[in-house]
């Protein structure tokens, strides 16, 4: 190392380009959260939940799917331990979507890990993966799509909570912006052959799965099975070369 | 519910949520994995997102049976052309709403 870096840089501009970088990727998930979160607030405040507890209910919890079924769960009288049963049930999935991100983030600190996995999600996983794997990427833009997710959804559900019904929910096709970004970034993860078979596999298997087994369950169950049909689909081509 | 009974409720949810997120992280980050491990976990991104976009786009949600040829299904074929020629996200989130509403007059 022949130069120092300067002592007083504010504000920093690697960790601006860092934020910026995070910030213009992830929008789609934010505007993507807007319509759900203001549907899950309004679903809230008609269930009897204060608005502040729905802003403590999206910090402390951050998952989607998980606080709709207990928003309805509270509106049905449902126990705390089945509700808390149900959300681990439900967010079981990101034990996979945590491993696959261990292999971009090794060697990291630990405090950092710490403060990262709270904002794995569905979309900020399949997001970072996404930019991960095509290079070009940080911890420090990854964990800035984490939080700034996280705002979009603790502000949106937030409103949704205050605003109660005045809101027209799914206007201007606000409810298929995940479904498109999900699109897209699958396009995007289709490298080679094996990954077009898995996703195939996949799809068969969650469409059977979730007609026919009740819960969530196709998630997991799907993304296992597809994933290990594609290992040895990769293995067989790998000794027939 | 009482302040303290949200805050017992919401913060249990917070902790089974947050444990599956972090120990596979915490504890695979600082190992090294197996090339059997890395490239088993290479195909779940795909796996993940196909699984989470089949029953949107080939069932009914509220039924919880097969259906082929609704509007979801219909508007994600040219949002894929699109996303595949223009390898945008930002682009492709847009022109799938944007199809998504005009579907919604058609429909209705």
């Amino acid at each position: 190392m022949d130069t120092a870096p300067p002592a007083h840089t504010s504000p920093d501009p690697i960790a601006l380009s860092w934020f910026r970088e995070g910030a213009m990727t992830a929008w789609p998930i934010c505007f993507g959260y807007i319509p759900i979160g203001l549907a899950l607030g309004v679903l809230a405040s008609q269930a009897g939940i204060p608005a502040w507890a729905v802003t403590m209910m999206s910090a402390l919890v951050f998952a989607g799917s998980a606080q709709f079924i207990c928003v309805a769960m509270l509106a049905a009288g449902a126990s705390t331990g089945s509700i808390i049963f149900t959300t681990f049930a439900v967010n079981l999935r990101h034990f996979l979507m945590s491993s696959s991100l261990a292999v971009h983030l090794s060697g990291v600190r630990r405090l950092f890990l710490n403060f990262f996995a709270y904002g794995i999600t569905d979309e900020s996983f399949a997001v970072n993966m996404t930019r991960f794997r095509a290079g070009n990427w940080g911890r420090w833009q990854a964990i800035t799509v984490n939080q700034l997710a996280n705002l979009a959804w603790v502000v949106s559900t937030t409103c949704g909570a205050l605003l109660g019904q005045f809101i027209p929910v799914g206007a201007f096709g606000t409810d298929y912006a995940l479904t498109a970004m999900f699109l897209a970034l699958l396009i995007f993860q289709l490298h080679d052959i094996i990954f077009i078979f898995t996703g195939l596999a996949s799809l068969c298997i969650a469409v059977l799965w979730y007609l026919f087994i009740p819960g969530d369950s196709y998630i997991i169950g799907a993304s296992i099975s597809a994933a290990t049909i594609g290992y040895f689909l990769k293995r067989y081509r790998e000794k027939r070369r | 519910m009482t302040f303290v009974d949200y805050l017992f409720l919401f913060g249990g949810m917070g902790l089974v949520t947050y444990i599956p997120r972090w120990l596979p992280l915490f504890y695979l980050a600082h190992r090294k994995m197996p090339q059997w491990l890395i490239d088993w976990l290479s195909l779940i991104p795909v796996a993940i997102l196909t699984a989470l976009l089949a029953p949107i786009l080939f069932t009914d949600q509220a039924a919880r049976s097969l259906e082929i040829g609704k509007p979801e299904l219909l508007v994600a074929i040219p949002t894929l052309i699109f996303a595949l020629k223009s390898k945008s996200l930002g682009g492709t989130v847009l022109v799938g709403m944007g199809l998504y509403w005009l579907t919604g007059f058609m429909v209705s």
